[in-house]
């Protein structure tokens, strides 16, 4: 956008949408929930820290699942966790999203095959928005699922249904 | 420092009600086999004595030996009766640097070892797991239930090498 950048000498008027106002206000500030599982969360941390810095994106990790937009679901979902990480998603208010980081998160990674304990994807319990590959993903790539995450929220629409919007 | 041998002929001198097997064909791994009924009064005797001062439980861990009898079941899975399992405590002195491994041999139908959660506290923990994942009992222990599996887990002992995965846990698919 960059409008906000700018300065203006004089009192102006900008004409836009309520959708795309709405729209660039919420991806504008994503609240991650403060969780992460394993090894991948170790990335999330260096993604959130000064180098990458996350919050050039509006993203903060919140303490509480009733005021966050966004669950990163970094690392190994286990059969135990799944239940944990899928009340946590129900605990969080609409609209929200799922950023499922890391190649277990995704399909159960390394575990997939003689993984006993390890639920093979965590789009089984809850729904996704964006997967990033990796084991772990550098922050570059989170920051890129990020990104598209963003790009998926600036298309939305407050009044057509999701699949109706191309 | 005390040699395997040297450890041997304490306990038999001071424990002799006690079976004991001293076992040194792998080399670098030398072990001793005590009856899984005396292995807390060994252990004990092991920490209290002052020459030997074992005073660290480094390590507990269960093996499933899988030497039994393997049958089919009804679905035409493998299962097994018969044979053993096996507990092994690595034991370290940190006052006189020596180190000693101890194995007892149970039933693989019926694993039942005395619990050594009195002589070292830390075992407490390593205990749970080798009931969670081998199934093993432990007599006397404080607190004995699943520590990393679900608490609900009602699908038996992942480590078991005949274990079988659910095809569904909690509404969860479990397979790929």
């Amino acid at each position: 956008m960059g409008l906000l950048d700018k300065e203006f000498s004089d009192g102006n008027i900008l004409v836009t949408t309520t959708e795309d106002l709405f729209n660039w206000a919420r991806l504008s500030s994503l609240w991650q929930v403060g969780f992460g599982l394993a090894c991948c969360a170790i990335e999330m941390m260096a993604t959130s820290a000064s180098h990458y810095d996350f919050d050039r994106f509006g993203v903060i990790p919140r303490p509480s699942p009733r005021q966050s937009d966004v669950i990163i679901v970094s690392g190994t979902v286990t059969l135990k966790m799944a239940l944990r990480v899928k009340r946590l998603y129900e605990q969080m208010p609409d609209p929200k999203y799922v950023i499922s980081m890391g190649s277990c998160s995704n399909c159960g990674g390394p575990y997939w095959e003689h993984g006993y304990h390890v639920l093979k994807g965590v789009d089984r319990v809850i729904p996704v928005d964006v997967y990033v590959p990796g084991c772990p993903p550098r922050p570059e790539a989170l920051l890129e699922g990020l990104l598209k995450l963003q790009e998926k929220i600036r298309y939305e629409s407050i009044t057509k249904k999701k699949n109706e919007v191309a | 420092m005390k040699s395997l041998e040297e450890i041997v002929e304490i306990l038999k001198n001071n424990l002799p009600d006690v079976v004991l097997e001293a076992h040194s064909e792998i080399k670098f791994e030398p072990f001793i086999l005590i009856p899984s009924d005396k292995i807390d009064k060994v252990c004990l005797f092991l920490r209290d004595n002052p020459e030997l001062y074992f005073d660290s439980l480094v390590n507990l861990s269960a093996v499933d030996d899988f030497n039994g009898q393997k049958i089919k079941d009804e679905q035409g899975n493998e299962i097994m009766t018969g044979g053993t399992m096996s507990v092994y405590y690595h034991l370290e002195s940190i006052k006189f640097r020596h180190k000693l491994l101890l194995k007892v041999t149970t039933e693989r139908d019926d694993p039942i070892v005395n619990s050594v959660v009195t002589v070292w506290n830390s075992a407490n923990w390593h205990e749970r797991e080798a009931f969670d994942l081998f199934g093993i009992k432990f007599n006397n222990h404080p607190d004995l239930r699943r520590i990393l599996m679900p608490y609900d887990w009602e699908f038996g002992h992942p480590l078991r090498k005949d274990y079988q995965n659910p095809e569904f846990y909690q509404g969860m698919k479990v397979p790929y």
